[in-house]
């Protein structure tokens, strides 16, 4: 992280009044064990103290707020329910943590227009109890649906087990309100289809709380299918489950999710959930179809027929809504489910071409004897967006620091196979060096100058994303000066 | 096609298009960046100095079925790519338009100009648009850098997503040379349900009924009396038409379920397969409005306030989206015509005849423009696409 001005830690009573002026009464958080909960998000392996932690709750004081940090050079970072897995919301010792949590209202639910309007800091999963009781539910689902906010969502573009069908959350926004790093608020999109102009939404979705703070989102609510119906299948192979899911696409089906563990990671859910799991299995596929009724029947037979094919052993299809929960909880405990094998484990969140899987899962297994630890593999199928679950000990000296050099290698194989370093997890503090395996000095620097457009003064969610923070001077610089041509070189017209 | 005066440049490689933009912003000359050349009717016309045309880099790159993902150069065909991908059963889910007839164009529109003006037909309201699909790009910035961002994969949040900025951004950023687009399986089969004679209001509420339904509508239109006569549907009064996309079998089950949820709504005709595909790319050409010699104009409405736009502006309009696009031709004043839609929640854009964009006031005025500035400082690409430069 960029090292801390001590000046403005020095500033701490000034920055206090400033905010409890703002926002009076509890909203301003300041004594040292009131600040613990705030020291590191879902990424717990980094952690900071914050100089404060601010809680307003309306747009006007997340904008004055915002003004007068800027004019006193004061860096802030947003934070939802802190349940980043890239240390998106890791705070600063020099900087205030401003927290989304108050903004916890529904504010509008508009069935003839399909949307909801509501407020950053409602959950995921809240969402979808407002609207379900007339049949409708809000389709991205992390996993951390129950605890994490939309306001985060927005940050970090989240996908979730069903994005494969119905998209990540940048294709389930209409609108939202955002606030400048100068206190300026400005709308983007509403109710209606299509940017007017620049399609600002986008580029704000995943920005992982770099260019300005969401007090307001419109979501795209959907019908509910009318039903769903899921498949375990076990194989005695990762690769005749991976050419299983090819076969899937090919036959031209989009499952509504498609999900896939390795033999570790499904023992260590079946021993925590009892899911009826093959633990003798060296690969699970969970295939979820949704629609009409015979649209069910008539895919799951297909898919258990390609399935067959390849060699599965173990086949069983939901027959009612608890069973299919029942499957699913064994795959959304597994986080959970693999702490409970290990004393710490790392997450990572590369995505990779789905044809490279075998090749890929083993060179994984190959650096887990490398590094002397264990991994288990849990993998968004559909969509190539692999999860391995490094084991190891933060009490053992050392084991961190492999864990982390081990995610290093898996991450930086994904790229070198046709991936990229992140599906849905955002890059944050954790990918941050790791940038420039995908991405060049220019490509960095056009990214850094969208940086400058909406806050030039680099104070909002400092060090994360990139690994180096040029002044927006600098980026400016133009390469065409004084009629001289940057390439005199290359052919003319 | 482009004017004879300028013969645009037509460079095979994206260094050679450094090369034009670095001599353009040096001696403060203007770029116009064009495809195929269908839609230069979009947008003021200020003067350009150099017309730049990406028509021969259009190299396909890689198609990889198994992956749900095409990679192709800037310029290439989008009825070529379609083609390709159809002969692997799968299809570009947001169905581009051509709009070469409603715009009196005689070009082939491009991947490039198609995702730059992040053009979506009417799956847009299953599949999603244009920007839903754009994964990844290298281009040429206005500062004539050769950046690249996103991916070759379909899932990636790896920095700013820069695609959703270039989609609609009409090439007044980058010159995008190499794209990256998801693809996904085309349907088997495809059903129409037609309903007859409703007034525009009505034919909303039924439209919202079937959207609000678990029936998976991929296309929900209203054709006024004016648009529907004209064949292959040689309707006496106005049309309103659902298509279901999918699987047989579920087609079925889904037509059935819907054609009951709409009993109330009168008569249901049904069209299938070859009659139900044709009419779509009608209401995705808008080919009742072509050839209008009024401004044209494409309101972006809450789906349920889409009569209430037309309603309020004196010419004709026909309805896709299930409403959430209203297209107008008429003469009111453009101040009036966003102004009306702008009170609705909606924005509008003009497709011919003024400036496509409007006036923007406030801070988002100045982010847009930093944006702008961001990638184009000097203004060297596409200037007065968007919107009139003072």
């Amino acid at each position: 992280m960029p090292a801390p001005d001590e000046t403005l830690i020095a500033r701490k009573a000034e920055i206090l009044r400033a905010l409890k002026r703002i926002v009076p009464g509890e909203g301003v958080v300041a004594e040292p064990a009131e600040l613990v909960p705030f020291e590191s998000d879902g990424l717990s392996a980094y952690r900071q103290t914050p100089l404060a932690v601010v809680l307003p709750d309306t747009t006007a004081q997340v904008s004055e707020i915002l003004r007068w940090c800027q004019a006193n050079g004061v860096k802030v970072v947003p934070r939802g329910a802190g349940t980043s897995l890239s240390g998106g919301a890791l705070p600063l010792a020099d900087g205030v943590v401003l927290g989304l949590s108050k903004f916890n209202r529904v504010l509008e639910v508009d069935y003839a227009n399909r949307c909801a309007v509501v407020q950053p800091g409602v959950t995921n999963l809240g969402i979808t109890a407002a609207v379900e009781a007339a049949g409708f539910y809000y389709a991205p689902d992390p996993s951390s649906q129950i605890a994490c906010t939309i306001g985060g969502n927005v940050a970090e573009n989240s996908g979730g087990v069903h994005c494969l069908k119905h998209g990540l959350t940048t294709n389930n926004l209409l609108g939202c309100e955002l606030v400048l790093m100068t206190g300026e608020i400005v709308r983007l999109g509403g109710k209606a289809f299509d940017a007017d102009g620049y399609d600002l939404l986008g580029l704000v979705t995943g920005s992982e709380g770099l260019l300005g703070v969401v007090t307001e989102v419109t979501v795209r609510i959907l019908p509910k299918p009318e039903m769903a119906r899921a498949l375990l299948l076990g194989f005695p192979s990762v690769e005749a489950a991976g050419a299983t899911v090819g076969d899937i696409i090919a036959a031209g089906i989009i499952p509504a999710g498609l999900e896939m563990m390795d033999n570790p990671a499904i023992r260590a859910a079946e021993a925590f959930v009892h899911a009826g799991y093959p633990v003798e299995a060296e690969a699970l596929l969970i295939v979820e179809l949704d629609g009409p009724e015979a649209e069910c029947a008539e895919l799951a037979g297909h898919v258990r027929a390609l399935a067959a094919q390849r060699g599965a052993d173990f086949v069983k299809v939901s027959a009612d809504e608890a069973e299919r929960l029942s499957f699913w909880a064994g795959r959304k405990a597994a986080f959970p489910a693999v702490g409970r094998i290990a004393p710490d484990y790392y997450c990572m969140d590369g995505t990779i071409p789905r044809g490279k899987l075998p090749q890929v899962l083993t060179r994984i297994n190959d650096l887990a004897r490398e590094y002397g630890l264990g991994v288990a593999n849990v993998f968004h199928a559909g969509d190539g967006n692999l999860h391995p679950l490094i084991l190891y000990d933060a009490e053992k000296p050392g084991e961190l620091e492999r864990a982390e050099a081990f995610g290093a290698d898996i991450l930086k194989l994904c790229v070198a196979v046709g991936g990229v370093l992140t599906g849905e997890h955002g890059v944050g503090v954790e990918k941050r060096d790791l940038m420039g395996e995908m991405f060049d000095a220019t490509d960095l620097a056009c990214q850094q100058r969208v940086k400058c457009a909406f806050d030039p003064g680099l104070l909002l969610n400092p060090g994360k994303v990139f690994p180096t923070l040029h002044r927006c001077a600098e980026l400016g610089r133009m390469h065409v000066k004084g009629g001289k041509l940057a390439f005199p070189e290359l052919p003319r017209f | 096609m482009l004017d004879e005066a300028i013969r645009p440049l037509e460079p095979a490689s994206a260094d050679e298009i450094v090369a034009a933009i670095a001599e353009a912003g040096a001696a403060a000359r203007r770029i116009e960046v064009v495809g195929g050349a269908t839609k230069r009717s979009v947008g003021s016309t200020e003067p350009v100095d150099v017309v730049l045309s990406t028509q021969r880099l259009d190299r396909i790159v890689d198609y990889s079925p198994d992956e749900l993902t095409l990679t192709a150069q800037a310029g290439a065909r989008i009825a070529d790519l379609e083609r390709l991908v159809a002969g692997h059963g799968q299809m570009l889910a947001f169905e581009p338009p051509r709009w070469t007839r409603l715009l009196s164009a005689r070009g082939e529109p491009t991947l490039g100009g198609v995702i730059s003006a992040n053009l979506s037909g009417p799956r847009r309201i299953r599949a999603g648009a244009a920007r839903d699909h754009f994964l990844g790009f290298e281009g040429v910035s206005g500062r004539g850098e050769r950046f690249k961002a996103g991916g070759r994969v379909v899932k990636n949040v790896t920095g700013y997503d820069l695609m959703k900025l270039m989609a609609g951004s009409w090439g007044t950023l980058a010159i995008l040379t190499e794209l990256t687009i998801k693809v996904l399986p085309a349907a088997r089969a495809e059903t129409t349900l037609l309903l007859f004679g409703l007034a525009d209001v009505r034919a909303h509420e039924a439209m919202q009924a079937a959207m609000n339904g678990s029936f998976e509508v991929s296309g929900a239109a209203h054709l006024p009396g004016f648009a529907a006569h004209a064949p292959p549907l040689k309707a006496e009064s106005a049309v309103t038409a659902l298509r279901l996309e999918g699987f047989e079998g579920s087609v079925a089950a889904r037509a059935d379920a819907l054609t009951t949820t709409l009993s109330g709504f009168g008569r249901i005709d049904r069209l299938d397969g070859d009659h139900s595909r044709e009419f779509w790319i009608q209401v995705r050409e808008v080919e009742a409005l072509a050839g209008d010699p009024r401004p044209l104009w494409r309101l972006l409405l809450p789906p349920a306030a889409g009569w209430r736009g037309p309603h309020g502006l004196p010419g004709d309009a026909l309805y896709d989206w299930a409403g959430g696009l209203a297209w107008l031709a008429s003469e009111e004043p453009a101040e009036k015509v966003r102004r009306v839609v702008r009170d609705l929640g909606g924005h509008a854009v003009c497709l011919r005849g003024g400036d496509a964009f409007g006036p923007r006031e406030g801070p988002l005025a100045g982010l847009q423009a930093r944006v702008k500035a961001a990638f184009d400082p000097l203004g060297v690409l596409n200037p007065g696409r968007m919107e009139a430069t003072p």
